[in-house]
């Protein structure tokens, strides 16, 4: 096995973050409108780091974000195991501007289930995807972020992983070979 | 812990500590779920469900059939007042008819014990047991627990005291099972008559006081009087019933601690716990008919997801 490679380390992950945060406010402004949901389990860590970077970068306490499971809707329910994971949208998405971030973009079927799942909480006016990673040559579904961090070629039968300081102890992101 | 250890759900009996903690788990999120303002989720949308009750009920019949449609099953239900049962028809042979119009799992109430249990070995499909006469009622067993834990946090070391009719209840068996499965410490009370003979075996403490049962326990579920499975007199009147065994508000204000009383319903008003009580900010009887919901998609989601 090859060793893993090192796409992202803290410094540069801090800096993709920052650059992610000030890509979002061009868009979105001071966030008056605008909410911003994480894909459980691994896309809450990067839906908090950039909420908590937009309130100190905008002086803004009260920038939504939410958490959301998909494991109700995904479509390979019965072809592996599935753990829920928790739900917590305390806030009304009808008519917001939604900012969809998970940590890697591989076949994009993640991000068409948490479209299903977000319906559930209403109707969005606009929804964009952040993603940390793109993996461009594995998709399965017409599926595409707005906002990336980085992009990678990698086939499928290699491994992203991102590690992040308050699961792992680090910042990281790594290319395994399968 | 991300898969049951079994295929059906026939008993508590059968199924681990690890099973009961994954379904209690999964439960919360459908808790969530069923508090949206859009309840459904599309898990079973390729699954076809049946509900055979082959005895009345009400709470377990729609509870079931609300979990199965808000995970987006397809359901047909059935009801053995209006089926070919009254023709003669053997269990076996109506479940096989059901099951030849491509019925991925079997919800049955039957008014005898191990029908369940005899069902997952005659036919190919996945069963949940909704209560099999007196022996086990798995998913209120499951709810209750559900409940304890919501709202006292944890269920190790809780004291938990089942009163009443446990002789014909099926939900005390299950109870038994579940709580001490989880840790919890159960007794039984209730009328020499209405307590089995070899319960204690079970490792439950058995009183026959109420008011000593009450002071001892966190959490008090208080059986109904079986009226429609006594075949013969198991005690002199109701009324005495009542004096002696009914909870009253004056007996709950009287005891050291505010204990949870629980109902597994219907209730009977005025014999095992009065309206007061029923009602009273203790009681968390509407709480399970609601937590049954989500607790039930939860084994329905599990179940289904196995290969």
């Amino acid at each position: 096995m090859m060793k893993p490679r090192i796409i992202l380390d803290s410094k540069h992950f801090e800096i993709t973050v920052t650059r992610l945060c000030y890509q979002l406010i061009e868009v979105h402004n001071d966030f008056s409108n605008t909410v911003i949901i994480g894909l459980q389990p691994r896309g809450i860590y990067l839906a908090k780091r950039i909420q908590k970077k937009l309130s100190e970068i905008l002086s803004k306490k009260d920038i939504k974000c939410g958490s959301l499971d998909i494991t109700f809707y995904r479509d390979d329910f019965r072809q592996k195991e599935l753990v829920p994971n928790a739900t917590e949208i305390d806030f009304i998405i009808e008519n917001k501007n939604v900012i969809m971030v998970d940590d890697v973009l591989f076949t994009g079927r993640t991000i068409r289930a948490g479209l299903d799942a977000m319906l559930a909480f209403g109707r969005p006016n606009d929804v964009e995807l952040l993603v940390l990673i793109d993996r461009r040559l594995s998709r399965h579904l017409p599926i595409q972020a707005k906002y990336i961090g980085k992009i990678i070629d990698s086939i499928a039968s290699e491994k992203v992983k991102v590690e992040w300081k308050e699961s792992d102890g680090a910042d990281k992101v790594t290319l395994i070979n399968g | 812990m991300t898969k049951l250890s079994t295929k059906h759900l026939l008993g508590i009996k059968e199924i681990t500590a690890d099973d009961i903690n994954l379904i209690l788990n999964t439960a919360e999120s459908f808790k969530e779920v069923i508090n949206r303002p859009i309840k459904k989720v599309p898990s079973l949308r390729d699954i076809t469900i049946a509900n055979l009750f082959f005895e009345n009920s009400t709470r377990t019949k729609l509870s079931f059939e609300l979990a199965e449609r808000r995970l987006s099953a397809d359901v047909v239900s059935f009801s053995a007042a209006a089926s070919s049962v009254k023709k003669g028809e053997t269990l076996i042979d109506t479940v096989n008819n059901i099951l030849a119009m491509k019925v991925d799992l079997i919800v049955m109430r039957h008014p005898n014990p191990g029908a369940a249990v005899f069902l997952s070995k005659h036919v190919d499909a996945k069963i949940i047991n909704a209560g099999d006469g007196a022996h086990e009622h798995p998913t209120q067993a499951l709810l209750d627990a559900f409940s304890i834990k919501e709202k006292l946090g944890s269920i190790k070391g809780k004291k938990i005291a089942i009163v009443g009719d446990v002789l014909h209840s099926r939900v005390a068996l299950s109870n038994i099972f579940c709580l001490q499965k989880l840790g919890a410490e159960v007794m039984v009370c209730g009328p020499t008559t209405l307590i089995p003979k070899y319960i204690s075996h079970l490792g439950v403490k058995v009183e026959h006081n109420l008011r000593k049962a009450l002071e001892w326990c966190d959490v008090a579920n208080m059986l109904r009087i079986q009226l429609e499975r006594q075949d013969i007199k198991f005690f002199p009147s109701l009324r005495e019933y009542t004096m002696l065994y009914g909870l009253n508000k004056e007996l709950l204000d009287s005891l050291s601690k505010k204990i949870i009383i629980m109902h597994p319903g219907p209730i009977n008003r005025g014999v095992e716990i009065t309206s007061d009580v029923a009602d009273s900010d203790q009681s968390i009887i509407l709480e399970q008919v609601e937590n049954g919901v989500a607790v039930r998609m939860a084994v329905l989601f599990l179940l289904a997801g196995r290969a």
